[in-house]
């Protein structure tokens, strides 16, 4: 097949185009952070999962150690199931703690397990025991109104008391 | 008055009618071609030829607009972010805007007025000077011969062209918030990296500009193909060419965002 000048322009086209693609695959995106080794699935129960989604990370004093496989709900136990992808490389002890985490005011969500002191390990298809959902931000200002009026509403009550002792 | 109202809804039907036979004879248009891309991807130099003239001659001006474009994302996403006190987050918004929506659309606006003009009026002027005829009296078919191995090229120079267009775009952006603003080189490009997704965000940014291939390339072929052939005629097939283009790029942008939205 007798080459032409075409040949070489299109080869390098296609070449520089498809480094542009590897490109913006590892220097934009996060292929490269998101990669994990071999991985061993544990589940957690949740109360309340707030905006956790799948694929979400899985950190460990702010170290990603897996991913959030799967998420459903449990028509028995009314709670949410929380699949985690952990890497095999960490291990963690049957008592960590598994709380839904906010990076940031306004972050996305994430899970934190907290090492607990035990001997044994947790292994694939094992449950986390202690877990702790989401904070939902609605309850937590509702809880503070109401403690805030049930202060004010006490507080002249404590005042007349005061002075019918006086 | 009713003889005139008569005449006009008489003409709003006719040019109905006329459009969906259009499109039904593009239909049989882009498959004919697809059935008939056998032969041109066995004597795959003639796809070579034209990947030439439509990828490599429209580099120039994709990479060059690609650059102004991220620069002014820079500019105007920095001038915006700083007053919330979050400018590193430039390097985010520069990237997925490019990657999700500006690479793929303005690569295919930019194909359709470089490459899709030149298209249109290639294969008009070969209509218009017989030489399509020609091809059929000698048994050969012009759908094969022509149409064909340049629907392929444009089908693999767009997405080459799309990512290129991104790539460059980040690189503009990078040039304003790095060296002339003065943003954190590596907050710059982890917080890209954290919060652009390789699947939900590269990979569909591909898909689309795989699908505006198709559809700049089919309607390039077709506004030639079926142009009348006079120079008025071909002329016209040009502007239709960049005007379908544009308008079905825009409109299929919408529909296939809405589909990789969905959760």
């Amino acid at each position: 097949m007798n080459r032409t000048t075409w040949d070489l322009w299109v080869g390098i086209f296609v070449a520089v185009g498809i480094a542009a693609m590897i490109g913006l695959a590892m220097k934009v995106g996060n292929l490269t952070s998101t990669h994990l080794g071999p991985t061993y699935r544990v589940y957690a129960y949740y109360n309340n999962i707030g905006g956790l989604k799948v694929r979400a990370p899985v950190k460990s004093s702010g170290v990603v150690v897996g991913r959030v496989a799967d998420i459903s709900f449990d028509n028995k136990k009314f709670e949410a199931l929380v699949a985690l992808d952990i890497d095999t490389r960490y291990q963690f002890p049957k008592d960590t703690i598994a709380a839904i985490f906010t990076s940031g005011l306004l972050g996305e969500q994430y899970v934190g397990l907290e090492a607990g002191g035990e001997e044994e390990m947790l292994k694939n298809g094992d449950k986390i025991e202690q877990t702790q959902g989401a904070v939902v931000l609605e309850k937590l200002i509702s809880q503070f109104l109401y403690s805030k009026a049930s202060e004010s509403s006490t507080a002249p009550s404590a005042k007349s008391e005061n002075k019918t002792v006086e | 008055m009713l003889e005139h109202l008569n005449t006009s809804l008489r003409g709003i039907g006719h040019r109905v009618i006329d459009r969906m036979w259009r499109l039904g004879v593009a239909t049989r248009f882009f498959i004919t071609a697809l059935a008939l891309s056998g032969e041109s991807l066995r004597r795959f130099h003639l796809v070579i030829k034209e990947i030439y003239f439509t990828g490599v001659l429209s580099l120039i001006i994709i990479l060059v607009s690609a650059l102004f474009v991220g620069m002014v994302l820079g500019l105007q996403g920095y001038n915006t972010l700083q007053k919330y006190g979050s400018a590193e987050a430039v390097g985010v918004l520069v990237a997925l805007s490019l990657v999700r929506e500006l690479g793929p659309v303005v690569t295919a606006l930019l194909f359709a007025g470089r490459a899709g003009t030149a298209i249109t009026a290639e294969i008009g002027l070969m209509k218009a000077t017989e030489q399509l005829s020609a091809m059929e009296m000698m048994a050969v078919n012009p759908i094969a011969r022509v149409v064909a191995p340049r629907f392929w090229a444009g089908v693999i120079s767009m997405p080459l062209l799309a990512a290129l267009f991104s790539m460059m775009g980040v690189f503009g952006g990078y040039l304003v918030a790095v060296p002339l603003i003065g943003i954190d080189d590596g907050a710059f490009w982890s917080q890209m990296q954290a919060n652009v997704d390789f699947h939900e965000d590269i990979v569909n940014g591909v898909i689309k500009s795989c699908v505006f291939g198709v559809a700049c390339t089919i309607i390039a072929l077709f506004e030639g193909y079926d142009a009348p052939p006079t120079a008025e005629g071909v002329s016209r097939a040009t502007t239709r060419t960049v005007v379908n283009s544009s308008l079905a790029v825009l409109g299929l942008d919408f529909v296939l965002t809405s589909f990789m939205i969905s959760p």
